[in-house]
C-alpha cells in the first residue's frame, strides 16, 4: 500500500510501505494491506513505518495529526513531525 | 567649467554606487523569493488534504456540524491581523496592506473603531509601527514571527486568535495580507478568519463506510483548527514570497532608473568637457594670435 505523511513544512516520506503503525487518539493501531476506510485522530507519540517484512523501519515523533485511510493509499497529516534517527 | 566638470563626475560615481546596492537587493531578493515561493508548494499538499478530508466527513454525515468556532455574534470587538513585512524597500507593498486595512476598518467597522473596539495583531515590523503611530490598539506579541519563520511560530498566533474568540473576546477576526499572484503582481486582501463559513456539502466527495476515531463531530472539532492554522500560515506565506516579489520588482525599477539617469549625466559629462576643451583651444589660439599681431 502507499504511504504519505504530510506535514505543513514538506512531504515527510512517501513511497510503498508494508504497514504503518500509529498512536491514534485512543491507542496505538497498525493499518496494513487492504484496510478498511478510517479516519483517525492522533495523539502525540512515535509513527512507525514498516518498509517491508523484513524488518526495515522508518520512525516519526509526532506532536499531532490525522490518518485517512482509504483504496489502499494512507495518508497521514501531521504537525511537528521530526524523523528519529535509528540505531 | 573645471569645477562643473568634478561636479557631474561626483554625481556620476554616487549613482552608480547606488545602482550596485539596488542590483544587489534585486539579486538577494531574487533568490528568496524563489525559497519563499517553495514554501507555499511544499504547503499546499497538506492544505488541500486537510480541506479534502473535512468535507469527506461533513458530505458523509447527516445534518449539520455546528461548532463553537463558526457562532455568529453580534459584532461588538473586531480583530484585525494585519501582515506587513519587517524591511521597507519594497515599493508600495506595506503602504497598500496598510491602506487596506484602513479602508476596511473605515468601511466595515467604522461604529466599533469609534468606541475602541478593534484591535490590530501585527505580524511584520512595518505595520506595527505604523499602527502605533497613528493611535490603534496595536499589538506587537506576533510582530517577529518573520524572524523565525516556521510553522510552529505561526500557529501560535492562529491558536491565540482561536482562544480569544471563543472566550468572546472578539467577534469576528479578519486576516489583511497580499496574496501571492507572481514576482510582479500581488494581490491585496480581506480574509474572514473567524467565524468560519459553513462547510458546504460536496457532491464529488469519496462515499465510503469510514471507521471514524473518534466521532466524526469530534474529529471535525480537532479538524477545524488545523484548518485555521493553515490559512494562517498560508497567509503569511504568501506575504513573504509577495513582499520579495515586490521589493524584487521594486530594485529592479530603481536599477533601470539609475541607468537613465547615468545615460544624461554621461552626456552632460561630456558635453562639459568638450565645453572646457574648445574655451582652452580659443584661449590658445587668441593668445598666440595677440603675440604674433
Amino acid at each position: 500500500m502507499n504511504l504519505e505523511i504530510l506535514t505543513p513544512e514538506k512531504k515527510l516520506y512517501s513511497g510503498e510501505v508494508y504497514g504503518v503503525q500509529m498512536p491514534g487518539i485512543s491507542g496505538s493501531f497498525e493499518v496494513l494491506e487492504k484496510h478498511a476506510p478510517l479516519v483517525s485522530a492522533l495523539k502525540a507519540g512515535r509513527i512507525k513505518v514498516l518498509k517491508d517484512k523484513q524488518n526495515h523501519l522508518a520512525f516519526f515523533d509526532i506532536q499531532s495529526g490525522f490518518v485517512e485511510v482509504i483504496n489502499n493509499k494512507v495518508t497521514v497529516l501531521v504537525e511537528g513531525a521530526i524523523p528519529v534517527e535509528t540505531a | 567649467m573645471a569645477g562643473q566638470l568634478k561636479e557631474v563626475r561626483n554625481r556620476i560615481k554616487s549613482v552608480q554606487s547606488t545602482q550596485q546596492i539596488t542590483k544587489a537587493m534585486k539579486m538577494v531578493s531574487a533568490a528568496k523569493l524563489r525559497r519563499a515561493q517553495d514554501a507555499i508548494i511544499q504547503m499546499r499538499p497538506y492544505a488541500r488534504k486537510l480541506q479534502e478530508m473535512l468535507s469527506n466527513i461533513v458530505s458523509n454525515s447527516e445534518g449539520e456540524v455546528g461548532m463553537s468556532l463558526a457562532a455568529e455574534r453580534p459584532i461588538e470587538n473586531v480583530l484585525f491581523i494585519v501582515i506587513t513585512s519587517d524591511r521597507g524597500l519594497a515599493g508600495a507593498f506595506n503602504a497598500n496592506v496598510i491602506k487596506l486595512a484602513n479602508a476596511t476598518i473605515a468601511e466595515k467597522y467604522a461604529a466599533q473603531h469609534k468606541k475602541g473596539n478593534v484591535a490590530i495583531w501585527n505580524i511584520g515590523k512595518k505595520g506595527y509601527e505604523f499602527f502605533l503611530k497613528n493611535n490603534y490598539k496595536a499589538d506587537a506579541t506576533y510582530k517577529d514571527i518573520f524572524l523565525h519563520l516556521t510553522f510552529e511560530n505561526v500557529q501560535k498566533a492562529a491558536q491565540a486568535a482561536m482562544k480569544a474568540f471563543e472566550e468572546k473576546q472578539f467577534d469576528v477576526v479578519e486576516i489583511v495580507y497580499s496574496q501571492f499572484k507572481n514576482a510582479a503582481t500581488q494581490k491585496f486582501e480581506v480574509e474572514r478568519f473567524l467565524p468560519i463559513p459553513k462547510v458546504a456539502k460536496k457532491a464529488g466527495a469519496v462515499k465510503a463506510d469510514f471507521i471514524y476515531d473518534p466521532s466524526k463531530e469530534e474529529l471535525v472539532k480537532e479538524l477545524m483548527p488545523k484548518i485555521l492554522n493553515t490559512q494562517l500560515y498560508k497567509a503569511v506565506l504568501d506575504s513573504n514570497a509577495s513582499e520579495h516579489g515586490a521589493r524584487m520588482t521594486a530594485m529592479d525599477k530603481a536599477s533601470e532608473n539609475a541607468n537613465e539617469m547615468l545615460r544624461s549625466l554621461k552626456i552632460s559629462y561630456n558635453r562639459a568637457r568638450q565645453a572646457a576643451i574648445t574655451t582652452e583651444l580659443t584661449e590658445i589660439v587668441s593668445g598666440a594670435a595677440a603675440l604674433q599681431g
